[in-house]
């Protein structure tokens, strides 16, 4: 028994250390890849971690209008998403700490971590602070259903919300995903995840202007070591939803336990998948343009649609 | 049960110190510690039942035939006494504070004696085992709260709200006393003992008419939309610790009479009953958000969110009789239980909410959120718990919230393999809508929170507010821990259900629904889905820490100063740049305008050129549909009827006369047919 705790508090470290180390990555091949796209050279993959380092170290200024609130918001933000990190599997299908929390749980600590990201942004009492609150706090509620009828799709198919269970159900079929309810599935989280992650056709990462920032407006009173835990919650958020689409609907080669051999090469195969799935975002970013704020739900709707077809088809197929 | 009798000591005393006209600062101290008292022991008693899992019962002949003041605590009314004993304790607390500075304070005998008249007749609504004894104790709960309700009745809305609110309830009372004494003539006695089960041995058409006439008699009270709209009137005008009982308790009433109707006097139902309450369910939950995120008044808001509420509730009764029809107890008893642990949760953390826009009007003199803001820093503890509450209600974990909306999600998920027929869509359907309005939720919970307490103060009451009295807080600091304690020892409560389910469904909840010694709750088996809000609070401690390692090792040498926002260049930013409550929720009201039907009216005024505005005039409104287009009408409708109706009553008192002597020759020529 205490080996076996022993055993979970060590895989959890391995995955803590994993969801952090990674993340900046993807955000840096992302934006490398998205640069060469546009024929611009790039800072580089591994600028993100430069821009840590940077934050951390730099001294901040704290808005005189802002409360205990202000500074709540990024430890809050980066323990429910470092959280939601160790509740889905990464490299091994069997995720630390999947028995206490499953897909509905990743939800909802991602959640926990908006409300008070969006309260930070309101506590500074600029203009740019509430606009940017807003508008997360909408274009995340017209997400939800169709995040969550697609993520019910899967959970009926693999008879569980728990992730390992998600995982090592798709593991046990390896062309499952070939499924029309799985492919449609995929396709509405794949709009989720560009929704939720802030990345264009939704909101613009690059951008500093008014009219069409949402995620950077709630930021904007952010400096040094604050701003480095959002920046650095932001880059794993986006990690732990690409795993997800990653390893419930493309789980071959995951392997089963985490003392194997296969391991290894698992985590090779899941960062791959992992760079694969960022290119995908990066070529529908760079070939799309920014919709207008009243656009996206038309948008979003269409993912719902999408996720209601994958549900009826689940029992038509 | 000796509650019932210091209630009634209670509402006595204050009945008779107001006719004597006696005043003191003895008075509401002296009636709010025997509402307490009353309160803490109907705790103690319904915890009793719970946790042995027998029956209390006192049985009082009344020398009338068919009435019996019989009064039993089975499993059901223990959990609603239970519910209603904790938030009638925290809120008299609340009153010792709240009464002397308010202006139900002016009254304060008058006030307690309704109080405690309120807490004994719904006590006596979750106790009463008969029903002729149930529906008066039902209208008394009514009167009681009536006379709450327009406690300020200076004001204009005060009485239009209470007398909404009355007219309402009276319709419902109506249906009720004839879908219950169809049940009654079916059983042949109106005892409850004797209606268990009595809906499957009558005829189809009359259980259903009967099971129809209930719910949506419940339904009034509960404030299912759309037989909603008395409550937004009513529940806010009230005094502040009044709309907390309303919200966190009386309307729960209708919910304990549907299960107590669903569950115990009707066996398996058709499919379509449980469909009706579970779509019933979708829509109060999304268009009670939807409202509740177009209103600025607090108050307003969170009477809103009730109905939200009440429609979470209903898609768990629903999903539990759709698997009773299928013959699916275990599953019937996860969505009973996730209903029932919804509606504990909701009173707590709605109370809880209700008390925190109590302080704030106390301190402001304002229901308007546009006039509030930077109340963080003046009131530091309500503030606090707000949070709490406002967390807890948007279904976030760990707090209690999450814990029932989880439940209430895997029921819906588990129902989609629980029939082959194509109705099983329905399931996920709603379970995608319930997250909709989960997150529509968070958003108004954003701007509640952020608007009213954060960034600076929007007016000068704002700027003046100070933090309320002791006893206020404690309350507010009980109920938040309530809050705590129900997310965070949810496995440890859950077996509570169990003599409900038992009762009613013939299993036993807990062992489905927890396991590994209570860390963990699961969706009827570990593999189908578990969670542990334990585990995930503790996780969330020890994660947020590390970030203090991240900056012992890179940034303990940064300097923290304090500096103004920026503020676009302008001289200073004031609390004319800040977002209001109405601007935040703008997206959403262009996204759903089909619904709303906002319309705006802004006018400029200006010397040289429209560019250069000297004043502007903005003015915006939504719809209130069903007002317009259903309540409307009817009023129209039964105004005319009434015009047409004064032919009749003429006021010439031969008149009269001649009509009772036609209603005199008619009896008798009825009772010598038969």
């Amino acid at each position: 028994m205490t080996s076996e705790i022993a055993g979970v508090a060590i895989q959890a470290a391995l995955q803590v250390a994993l969801v952090l180390f990674l993340s900046p990555l993807i955000t840096g091949f992302s934006r490398t890849l998205k640069a060469r796209l546009q024929t611009r050279l790039g800072a580089g993959v591994l600028q993100p971690y430069r821009d840590l380092h940077k934050l951390l170290r730099k001294g901040m200024v704290i808005p005189d209008t802002a409360s205990w609130m202000f500074t709540a918001t990024p430890f809050v933000l980066f323990a429910t998403t470092l959280l939601a990190g160790l509740l889905i599997p990464t490299i091994s299908a069997q995720a630390p700490l999947s028995l206490f929390g499953g897909v509905l749980a990743v939800v909802y600590l991602l959640a926990l971590g908006r409300f008070f990201l969006a309260l930070g942004g309101l506590d500074t009492g600029s203009s740019f602070g509430g606009l940017g609150s807003s508008r997360e706090m909408t274009i995340s509620a017209i997400a939800e259903p169709a995040l969550m009828l697609a993520v019910f799709t899967v959970a009926i198919g693999a008879g569980s919300t728990n992730l390992s269970t998600m995982a090592q159900a798709g593991l046990g079929q390896s062309w499952r995903f070939l499924a029309p309810s799985q492919m449609l599935a995929f396709a509405a989280l794949f709009i989720v995840l560009i929704a939720e992650t802030g990345r264009i056709p939704v909101d613009n990462p690059a951008t500093h202007l008014e009219l069409t920032m949402i995620h950077e407006a709630m930021i904007l009173e952010y400096s040094g070591p604050y701003l480095a835990l959002i920046e650095w919650s932001a880059a794993m958020k986006q990690l732990v939803l690409m795993t997800l689409l990653v390893n419930v609907f493309f789980p071959f080669g995951l392997s089963a336990g985490w003392w194997q051999a296969a391991t290894l090469v698992s985590l090779l195969l899941f960062s791959g998948k992992l760079l694969l799935l960022a290119a995908a975002v990066v070529l529908v970013e760079t070939t799309n343009a920014k919709l207008r704020i009243f656009r996206v739900p038309e948008l979003l709707a269409v993912a719902f649609v999408l996720s209601a077809m994958a549900l009826v088809s689940t029992f038509l197929f | 049960m000796a509650g019932l009798l210091v209630y009634t000591l209670g509402s006595a005393g204050g009945l008779v110190i107001s006719l004597t006209k006696r005043a003191g600062s003895w008075v509401p101290a002296l009636l709010c510690s025997l509402s307490l008292t009353g309160a803490l022991l109907e705790l103690g008693a319904s915890a009793g039942v719970l946790l042995a899992g027998t029956d209390l019962s006192l049985r009082l002949d009344s020398g009338i035939p068919y009435l019996s003041y019989t009064v039993r605590l089975d499993p059901l009314a223990a959990f609603f006494t239970l519910t209603l004993s904790l938030l009638a304790a925290c809120v008299s607390v609340y009153s010792f504070g709240y009464l002397p500075h308010s202006a139900a304070g002016r009254a304060p005998a008058l006030f307690g004696f309704l109080f405690n008249l309120l807490l004994l007749a719904l006590t006596l609504v979750f106790t009463a085992s008969n029903i002729l004894f149930f529906l008066i104790a039902w209208e008394l709960t009514a009167v009681a709260a009536y006379f709450l309700v327009v406690f300020h009745h200076e004001s204009e809305a005060a009485r239009t709200g209470g007398l909404l609110y009355f007219l309402m309830s009276r319709g419902g009372t109506g249906m009720l006393f004839v879908g219950l004494l169809l049940l009654a003539s079916a059983a042949g006695g109106l005892e409850f003992s004797a209606l268990h089960g009595i809906g499957q041995q009558m005829p189809t058409w009359l259980g259903a008419a009967a099971f129809l006439l209930l719910f949506f008699g419940f339904g009034v009270k509960a404030g299912i939309i759309p037989l909603h709209i008395w409550l937004p009137a009513a529940h806010p005008v009230a005094p502040s610790n009044v709309s907390a009982l309303m919200s966190g308790i009386v309307i729960k009433a209708g919910i304990y009479g549907m299960a107590r109707v669903f569950f115990d006097f009707y066996g398996a139902l058709p499919v379509w009953a449980g469909m009706l309450v579970l779509v019933v369910g979708v829509v109060s939950a999304l268009l009670g958000v939807l409202y509740a995120l177009m209103e600025h008044d607090l108050k307003r808001l969170l009477a809103y969110h009730s109905i939200e509420n009440i429609g979470i509730i209903l898609m768990g009764f629903g999903s539990a009789l759709l698997f009773r029809s299928f013959g699916q107890p275990r599953l019937a008893a996860l969505a009973l239980v996730a209903g029932l642990f919804h509606t504990l949760n909701h009173g707590v953390f709605k109370c809880l909410l209700f008390l925190g826009a109590g302080n704030v009007l106390h301190a402001t003199h304002t229901r308007n959120m546009e006039k509030m803001g930077g109340l963080i820093r003046r009131m530091p503890a309500t503030a606090l718990f707000f949070l709490i509450g406002a967390v807890a209600i948007s279904g976030l974990p760990p707090l209690n919230g999450f814990v029932s909306e989880w439940f209430t999600y895997q029921a819906l998920l588990a129902g989609f393999g629980a029939t082959p027929a194509l109705t099983r869509v329905a399931f996920p359907i709603a379970g995608a809508l319930l997250a909709l309005t989960a997150a529509l939720a968070a958003a108004c919970f954003v701007k509640a929170f952020g608007i009213t307490f954060l960034a600076l103060p929007r007016s000068e009451e704002a700027q003046q507010a100070r933090e309320v009295a002791l006893s206020m807080r404690s309350a507010m600091a009980g109920l938040a821990l309530a809050c705590v304690l129900l997310g965070l020892g949810a496995a440890w409560f859950v077996p509570v259900f169990d003599p409900i389910t038992n009762a009613t469904l013939g299993v036993a909840a807990s062992p489905t629904l927890t396991a590994a010694n209570g860390l963990l709750l699961t969706a009827g088996t570990a593999a189908r889905g578990s969670v542990s809000t334990v585990a995930v609070a503790l996780a969330l401690v020890v994660l947020g820490a590390l970030p203090l390692l991240l900056w012992l090792l890179w940034g303990r040498r940064s300097a923290r100063v304090t500096g103004p926002t920026w503020d676009c260049g302008l001289p200073g930013l004031t609390a004319e740049n800040e977002y209001t409550a109405t601007a935040f929720s703008k997206p959403l009201r262009m996204i759903f305008a089909a619904l709303f039907r906002p319309r705006r009216e802004i006018q400029a005024e200006y010397e040289v050129s429209p560019y250069y505005p000297k004043a502007i005039h903005f003015e915006s409104e939504i719809q209130p549909t069903f007002e317009t287009l259903i309540y409307g009408p009817l009023r129209e409708a039964v105004l005319s009827a009434a015009t047409r109706m004064r032919r009749v009553q003429a006021g010439s008192i031969h008149l009269y006369l001649a009509y009772v002597f036609i209603a005199l020759i008619l009896l008798l020529l009825f009772g010598v047919r038969g």
